[in-house]
């Protein structure tokens, strides 16, 4: 299964701990880790369930390139870190 | 009489309270945060501020004492696929929202019912205190809200939400850029409102559509609902008949550019303003902040500044940052440097609470 990370910045706002979950792309990967923490889904996505704009997303250290429809393949050896772009003041 | 203000700010919420020594600031709250705006639904108790995380978007709390808990925030509908709706810059407008922008509780016979303005222009709707929103989509879905513009930001938003103290069915939003757009029967229909106005920043042919109109804030006055003022970006206009009609005001000293407004709650003649140089500058001139008063409906202005800085001062006031109490005899009013100030008799003197708060975005007698 592939292991998920999240930035640490989220942490005061959602508790997010380092897990494996199981999926072929990001979307399902997301999907399944927010039916265990649903408060992180709007944190993480927007509205229209598209990545938030100054989210993002790597897998095995590349970011990922379909942002909206999170369609990036993912492997059982993936390693998946979820951060913020750095930006604001 | 209201001893208490909220004090939305870029780094956190304050509650700044009177006690025998005068105002002081009693209470911090999501220190760090950007909160866009905060208000008290007197009729529930509860307080809402509405938080910008910037990477992770828009959330709203609320509180009944010390303890705040995340509640829904308004969500936009999935965009139908294919729809092509871009912004004036050509650029997608994403359907999402980007920022809480107006908070109004409902009237006094309908107390769970909470409105809720947004960027990029979703108007919505809570019937149970936040728990849940529904967006109106009549709005939403009016074949002129993709014509709605960005102003100071990139996308409209709704800024002034009025519900008729007589009848709740009836609300009046103002949305810059978009004009006033009112409902009788509780957000199912909408009309626009707002003939008189004049926006100078558009082509000849646009100067007098209220569609274009740029209104940075909409007050009306609680006991003679009929009278409007509006702050908008070419100046000052009064209405006399609900928003249906404005007149424009000129020869206002020093400026009749700003962002807020404030009305009396007994006395439709009398309004408070914050005048800065427009627009591409926005500060106060000579480096003096003033507030300016009309008691006769507009003929006649005073100027304020008893206990006001009158030298390098460059305080930018926000739409939402003055604000009057259901009396009508206090004042307050934040700055975009920090400057918190407080007047008990209308306006004729001014207190200084701080001047070392973050950039001030809304103020609010709790």
């Amino acid at each position: 299964m592939a292991k998920v990370a999240f930035t640490q910045n989220i942490q005061r706002h959602v508790a997010c701990r380092e897990t494996v979950v199981s999926g072929s792309s990001v979307r399902e990967v997301l999907d399944k880790l927010f039916t265990d923490i649903p408060r992180a889904r709007t944190y993480v996505l927007d509205d229209q369930a598209a990545l938030r704009k100054h989210m993002s997303i790597f897998i095995d250290g590349e970011l990922i390139r379909d942002r909206v429809h999170l369609s990036d393949a993912v492997t059982e050896t993936s390693d998946i870190y979820i951060f913020q772009a750095l930006s604001g003041g | 009489m209201s001893d208490a203000l909220l004090v939305s700010t870029r780094k956190g919420l304050f509650r700044v309270v009177r006690g025998s020594d005068g105002w002081a600031i009693g209470r911090a709250d999501f220190l760090g945060d950007n909160v866009s705006i905060a208000v008290t639904d007197k009729r529930s108790g509860w307080t809402y501020a509405a938080l910008d995380h910037g990477h992770f978007g828009v959330k709203l709390h609320r509180s009944k004492g010390l303890e705040w808990e995340e509640i829904a925030t308004p969500t936009y509908p999935p965009k139908p696929e294919g729809l092509e709706e871009n912004d004036m810059w050509g650029r997608p407008i994403v359907w999402s929202t980007a920022r809480i922008w107006s908070l109004q509780p409902g009237g006094p016979n309908e107390p769970g019912v909470l409105w809720c303005g947004t960027m990029p222009g979703g108007l919505f709707r809570s019937t149970d205190h936040g728990d849940s929103w529904e967006m109106i989509r009549s709005l939403w879905d009016h074949p002129k809200r993709p014509k709605w513009n960005g102003a100071g930001f990139d996308g409209p938003g709704i800024h002034s939400i009025i519900v008729d103290p007589r009848n709740a069915k009836r609300v009046w939003i103002a949305v810059s850029t978009g004009g006033i757009w009112f409902t009788e029967d509780a957000g199912k229909s909408w009309a626009q409102r707002g003939d008189g106005m004049r926006a100078d920043h558009v082509p000849p042919e646009l100067t007098h559509d209220p569609l274009a109109q740029d209104v940075h804030c909409l007050t009306q006055c609680a006991a003679a609902p009929d009278r409007m003022w509006v702050q908008h970006h070419n100046g000052i206009f009064v209405s006399s008949d609900e928003g249906r009609n404005f007149t424009e005001i000129t020869g206002v000293e020093p400026s009749v550019f700003g962002f807020p407004v404030a009305v009396h709650p007994k006395d439709p003649d009398k309004a408070w303003f914050v005048p800065g140089i427009k627009d591409e500058k926005r500060i106060p001139f000579d480096g003096r902040l003033v507030v300016t008063r009309t008691s006769d409906g507009g003929k006649n202005f005073e100027v304020l500044a008893n206990g006001l800085p009158q030298s390098h001062a460059y305080d930018v006031v926000y739409r939402h940052a003055l604000a009057i109490d259901e009396t009508g005899d206090r004042l307050a009013f934040g700055s975009t440097t920090g400057g918190l100030w407080v007047s008990e008799d209308e306006g004729d003197g001014w207190s200084m609470v701080t001047h070392t708060l973050p950039p001030v975005y809304a103020v609010r007698f709790a």
